[in-house]
């Protein structure tokens, strides 16, 4: 644990293994690969997230996987697209066979539209796939008590949501983040909706372990340029966050004390 | 209620009578809505639409696009399995009434080398066609050949004749994730007369066969009008009134939509009106604020020029390279196609347009692995 004030970043860690920063950043909707690879190195991310449906898995020459660095980056496949438990473990199942990492983001979204995570499948998957050793990132809906049960079915993260996916509204669910970052024993990452530096900032000012953050680096003429401006987002909050924020309050309190006079000797 | 109910809820009359009375700042107030009414949705295709509440229209449907489907454009295919058909539809190049047509299903080996041709070209959404004639082409060919397919794609899609319910949960068990099935017009009474005789002149069974299909578990199911076959606002209309049903009734489901418009004289068929450019445009525009969330989809059946320019418009899919017969990619092109494609350019040329248009080719975006079928 870091003693606040030693140091200005500190490590994330997550099922024993070390990660410097605290970005994760997702492959989609990117105008090309190229754009995808230059957001990812601006970022200063360690763990990138792919969806298995949109790649070929088993074949190393896939158009987009050429991009991603495997000694550089953790390769965290997701199993977007997944509508209940049975068809995310069967992905999980397919990408560890295929010579990936023991590693899943679990996305369950049964409806298309809002791609809200699926409470119940995700929990029932999570509990089949780390019984067969993986680790589960469980993309989730802002539900403490969720975080819970999936935090003791073994999940390595728990991956709340701060608003629907692609909407870059921000952290709209800061309230019951604030609670699941309260009693979380696992890094909390939070993990969509996030839109611009000041959303990610938010979430790691009161205490987020990490981000995932991909329309937001995808659609902008300028995905570099992004990719770093998160990245400082990102340090600033986490900074913060150790420095320690001072309490909000009502009224105005001077920086000068007015009626310090009274009080001098 | 059955979208069939729904759609006597608005009859033709009310909406043209709507449609007349449509004024500027109707149009105005709806480009202000974070979520469109039906109101508004038909304000919006209303022919008063000035250049700029359609530049402004344009310029929001780019923003929703762009955000909730980044800067892809995913790619398909057509495998044209039959030309046999039962049905005599008057704007069809595969009506049974075309004599001069030769008739054709593939074999095995003929359909294995047409999409021999399309996976080497990098496709792996297919979308397999046929007329309707049962004993030629009928679901125990289409479960065959989805069988045949289903380990070289990533995923299958149907465009083909209506089907019941069980038969639709056969080919998802079989690996279909798709199917596309257009009503053509939604305009009751002008139907029989396009579709005069054939299992296609029942209107409600063809379509009632989304929410069949929807029942079955199709992951994603299309829909469209054929433009021009009948009144182009009142279709139009219907058609995102049908994708708003849909959309709300199978919400596990993702609903697509197409604007297949007719040309002038096309097969010999006059049109009752003819779609233009800007009708076309507005209508794409419009059905992406009314269904942020919809995949849209152009065929080649538009020219070159077109697609290119409504590409950043709302647009999400794509075919490319198409050929309408059936053996047509390994054989004689024009040999026994149903309408002449304008988009000639091959895959690989459609891929360097994307590509310099700031846009990325998706030819993968499934895979048969969520289904234990493939």
């Amino acid at each position: 644990m870091l003693i606040k004030g030693t140091e200005t970043m500190d490590s994330l860690v997550i099922a024993g293994r070390k990660f410097n920063s605290r970005l994760m950043v997702g492959t989609g909707k990117f105008s090309s690969n190229q754009a995808m690879q230059s957001a990812m190195e601006a970022s200063g991310c360690e763990i990138v997230t792919v969806a298995l449906r949109r790649v070929d898995i088993n074949n190393p020459g896939d158009s987009m996987l050429q991009y991603i660095d495997r000694e550089r980056y953790l390769l965290l496949p997701n199993t977007s697209g997944a509508r209940d438990a049975e068809e995310a473990v069967r992905l999980a199942r397919l990408a560890c066979a295929a010579g990936c990492e023991p590693w899943i983001k679990l996305e369950i979204t049964p409806d298309p539209y809002y791609l809200l995570p699926d409470p119940i499948e995700t929990l029932k998957a999570a509990i089949i796939l780390i019984k067969e050793g993986f680790n589960v990132l469980p993309y989730m809906p802002a539900d403490p008590v969720l975080a819970r049960h999936l935090e003791e079915a073994g999940c390595v993260t728990v991956m709340p949501l701060g608003a629907p996916i692609g909407t870059n509204r921000g952290m709209r669910t800061r309230d019951l983040i604030n609670i699941i970052i309260e009693q979380a024993n696992v890094p909390v990452v939070v993990d969509a909706g996030l839109g611009a530096p000041s959303h990610v900032a938010e979430a790691m000012e009161i205490g987020a372990d990490a981000v995932l953050v991909n329309t937001a680096l995808a659609d902008t003429p300028n995905p570099a340029l992004m990719g770093e401006a998160f990245k400082k987002g990102v340090e600033a909050g986490r900074m913060a966050y150790l420095a320690g924020l001072g309490p909000q309050r009502v009224k105005a309190q001077a920086s000068s004390p007015l009626t310090g006079f009274l009080r001098e000797e | 209620m059955s979208f069939f109910d729904l759609l006597q809820q608005h009859p033709a009359a009310e909406l043209q009578q709507r449609f007349s009375q449509v004024e500027t700042q109707d149009i105005d107030r709806a480009l202000t809505r974070s979520k469109l009414s039906l109101d508004d949705f038909l304000c919006l295709l209303s022919p008063k639409i000035s250049d700029s509440q359609i530049e402004t229209l344009a310029g929001i449907a780019h923003r929703i696009t762009s955000q909730r489907f980044g800067r892809t454009i995913q790619l398909y295919a057509p495998l044209y399995l039959s030309n046999e058909c039962h049905n005599g539809c008057k704007y069809c190049g595969f009506s049974a009434d075309n004599h001069d047509l030769r008739r054709k299903t593939l074999n095995d080996d003929e359909i294995l080398r047409e999409a021999e041709h399309l996976h080497r070209q990098g496709f792996r959404h297919i979308l397999l066609l046929t007329g309707e004639a049962p004993e030629a082409a009928g679901v125990d060919f289409i479960e065959h050949v989805v069988r045949l397919l289903s380990n070289r794609f990533s995923s299958l899609s149907l465009e083909v004749f209506p089907m019941s319910r069980e038969e639709y949960q056969r080919l998802v068990n079989a690996g279909v994730d798709g199917l596309t099935l257009y009503q053509e017009t939604y305009d009751q009474v002008l139907y029989p007369d396009l579709h005069p005789y054939g299992p296609k002149s029942n209107f409600q069974f063809r379509l009632k066969g989304p929410e069949r299909a929807g029942e079955a578990g199709l992951r994603r199911i299309g829909i469209g009008a054929l433009l021009g076959l009948g009144d182009y606002l009142t279709d139009a209309f219907y058609t995102g009134l049908h994708a708003r049903y849909l959309m709300k009734r199978f919400w596990r489901t993702q609903v697509t939509i197409s604007f297949p418009r007719l040309r002038p004289a096309e097969g010999g068929f006059a049109p009752r009106s003819i779609v233009s450019d800007r009708q076309l445009t507005q209508l794409i525009c419009a059905l992406r604020l009314l269904a942020p969330d919809a995949g849209l989809v152009l065929s080649t059946r538009e020219s070159a020029e077109l697609r290119d320019n409504l590409l950043p418009l709302g647009i999400t899919q794509m075919s490319a390279g198409s050929c309408t017969a059936p053996g047509g990619y390994e054989g004689d092109e024009s040999d026994g196609e149903q309408f002449t494609i304008s988009d000639h350019r091959t895959p690989a040329e459609i891929c360097d347009i994307l590509a310099n248009r700031g846009y990325e080719a998706i030819w993968k975006d499934w895979d048969g692995a969520f289904t234990d079928q493939h």
